[in-house]
């Protein structure tokens, strides 16, 4: 009886369709970690096993990589290489090992924190403005709401850098070519409308009554939305920060176009280690590697206010 | 504690009015009941009391002071909301503490306050607890406990009961009722049940469609009803109906109800035209002698009584007896009305006429 309701339930999946997904997640998780995998490990291996062919699975792993990512070098005369006291370093070894001499700090760490700082900056902007409008649009009367966020919703319609033109002008015009404060505007004026549009879908599901209650306890609107809506808004504002951040620190386009030496962030310099011979390939999966790292950390942080309902079980439904 | 004076009060949301001028006095220490069908404006004039909205007219007196247009948190008010609005993120014993670290209470006196009101409502036991756990009893008597520590004017209440299971809604209704005599705090309660209503409150107000119907004790609402559609909305079963057309001087004691003169109490306006004779099921007794007839249609069992339901001339009748009387359907029966506690109302204003029974009661 009990096998025949079973094999006949109506909700539980058959043992082949579990199997057939089964295989699917396999396989779909094996094609999508595959380009991750392969870049971490040539961050880790030599000049040669990274372009030697067949290439290798199984090598002798190595910071060069790294090491390269973090400096300039020079070549020496062989004559002058003889006569150079011991490497003091095992930094300074893995660059003599290739037959040079370390000649100074790469630019890496520098573009790294304009990475950080602008791609941060405009998740911080973009989320303070998006919830207090998102706020706004969800509790008060304001005139022409609709519209206003369908306007708002509009400016994600084309492609941004379909107005890279008119922003380079712009951008021009007004000073904030190559600055964080630029960057930081542009990236905040693109996230905007995703976190209005998240955020007031969120702070819509807050029931007013916490609000009111908080209202009538003798607190003024912005402390009850501070003390009481901000902390229940908490895996909005989470999601929310998590996609803007993505956005900002993975964008290239503007990045290319609009910032060169002063705040050049980490995408558009990390080709340019390659240098001229083409050749450095450790050294570029180095600092891609580098690069996922905040994204990944942030988004683990932010990970249990993804998953926790903190509303549960207050509010009656 | 304090007086609560409702003058003119109306609102306006577009071109909806969903309260057409209200006037009416709470007074201190009074159990106040907002009762109406939903849609009727009484949440709308509790939120307007308590400052979550704002009057589009009209003003509200809190001790003799205008408070119409001041934000909640200056109006000295607590509320109790149906969904109970406990903070999710905050234990028991925060979610108590917060009305009083808003007016920055010192932490003991804080401590002590929450403590002794976690005591009068038995929730000393959960006081570290998360709120998300707590049964709807114990949810209530924690937004209870909020609203108490930190002794407003007022209470506002909005149906509270309503998002309890029917088990918990009588103790909690007791527990209420028995909490507002221990604090004689005024309070303003807002149900769309008319028992509760005539259970709890001191005073009630009848609102329909956003305006006040009638204004008094329990009662009196009950027994008086100033309109028909207090007396159809009160009690169950409720008001019997006999429609007829009839006239009547001030002064006179009886109205002819088709064939014959049913005696009611003293008119002391005159009535004509399209009439409604108003009568309780309870002060329908069957007599064979009784001029008016009926034939019996329905006999409900409940238990020590019985509705038993009649067709008459002027439509069906709802009596109530006691079940030991033999009733059988199809009988043939007369209907005695006890002429007392009759109401008469005008068929197409809905309006009660005055008699000598109802003259001291407040119409709306």
């Amino acid at each position: 009886m009990s096998n025949l309701s079973s094999s006949w339930s109506v909700t539980e999946p058959s043992r082949l369709s579990k199997w057939v997904a089964g295989v699917v997640v396999v396989l779909y998780t094996f094609i999508t970690l595959l380009p991750l995998v392969w870049i971490i490990s040539t961050g880790f291996k030599s000049g040669q096993d990274s372009i030697s062919y067949p290439p290798k699975v199984v090598f002798e792993p190595s910071l060069e990589g790294y090491v390269n990512l973090f400096t300039t070098r020079t070549r020496v005369a062989a004559e002058e290489f003889q006569k150079l006291p011991p490497a003091e370093t095992w930094y300074d070894q893995i660059v003599r090992d290739q037959g040079m001499v370390i000649a100074g700090p790469s630019r890496f760490g520098e573009r790294f924190m304009n990475s950080v700082i602008i791609g941060f900056g405009s998740t911080a902007l973009s989320i303070l403005l998006g919830t207090l409008a998102a706020y706004a649009f969800s509790r008060f009367k304001v005139p022409l709401k609709d519209d206003l966020l369908f306007f708002i919703l509009s400016t994600r319609m084309m492609p941004p850098i379909a107005v890279a033109i008119p922003i380079y002008l712009m951008y021009r015009e007004l000073g904030l070519s190559d600055t964080h404060l630029g960057m930081i505007l542009l990236y905040t004026a693109v996230n905007i409308s995703l976190a209005v549009w998240l955020l007031k879908g969120f702070i819509d599901e807050i029931p007013r009554e916490y609000e009111e209650a908080a209202l009538i306890d003798g607190y003024t609107r912005f402390q009850a939305f501070r003390k009481v809506v901000l902390p229940q808004a908490a895996t909005g504002i989470a999601s929310t920060a998590i996609f803007c951040l993505i956005f900002a620190w993975n964008e290239y386009a503007f990045a290319v176009l609009l910032t060169s030496g002063n705040a050049q962030t980490a995408p558009p310099f990390i080709p340019t280690i390659i240098g001229v011979g083409g050749q450095d390939w450790p050294a570029v999966a180095a600092g891609a590697t580098l690069f996922l790292l905040p994204v990944m950390i942030f988004t683990i942080l932010l990970r249990k206010h993804l998953l926790r309902g903190i509303t549960f079980g207050a509010v009656r439904k | 504690m304090a007086e609560i004076v409702i003058r003119n009060l109306r609102k306006d949301f577009g071109a909806f009015t969903a309260v057409k001028g209200s006037s009416f006095t709470i007074r201190d220490g009074e159990f106040f009941m907002l009762l109406g069908p939903s849609g009727c404006g009484k949440t709308t004039t509790l939120r307007m009391i308590a400052g979550l909205e704002l009057p589009t007219s009209g003003e509200i007196l809190i001790d003799g002071e205008d408070v119409s247009m001041r934000p909640a948190s200056q109006r000295d008010i607590a509320m109790v909301f149906q969904m109970f609005a406990l903070y999710p993120h905050m234990n028991v014993r925060k979610n108590i503490a917060y009305p009083l670290v808003s007016q920055g209470v010192p932490k003991a006196e804080v401590r002590r306050k929450v403590a002794e009101v976690a005591k009068i409502l038995r929730i000393d036991h959960l006081l570290d607890k998360g709120v998300g756990g707590l049964s709807g009893g114990d949810r209530q008597r924690v937004a209870l406990g909020r609203a108490i520590v930190r002794n407003p004017k007022a209470f506002m209440m909005d149906e509270p009961l309503g998002a309890l299971d029917a088990e918990f809604r009588e103790i909690m209704a007791e527990e209420l009722r028995a909490l507002h005599d221990r604090m004689h705090a005024t309070t303003v309660y807002v149900t769309h049940d008319q028992l509760e209503a005539m259970q709890m409150g001191d005073k009630i107000v009848v609102m329909n469609h956003g305006v006040v119907e009638q204004f008094g004790t329990p009662q009196d609402i009950y027994d008086h009803p100033a309109t028909l559609f207090v007396a159809d909305f009160i009690g169950s079963p409720a008001m019997n109906f006999l429609r007829f057309e009839g006239q009547a001087p001030a002064g006179a004691g009886t109205i002819t109800l088709g064939d014959h003169a049913q005696p009611l109490p003293r008119l002391q306006e005159p009535a004509a035209g399209a009439l409604v004779l108003g009568v309780r099921p309870e002060h329908v007794a069957l007599s064979d002698t009784a001029p008016l007839k009926g034939r019996i249609e329905a006999v409900e069992y409940l238990g020590t009584t019985q509705i038993v339901t009649l067709s008459t001339p002027f439509g069906m009748v709802k009596a109530r007896t006691p079940s030991t009387l033999p009733a059988r359907v199809g009988d043939l029966t007369g209907l005695a009305l006890n002429a007392p506690r009759l109401s008469l109302f005008d068929a197409t204003t809905g309006r009660a006429f005055r008699t000598a029974a109802n003259a001291g009661v407040h119409h709306g």
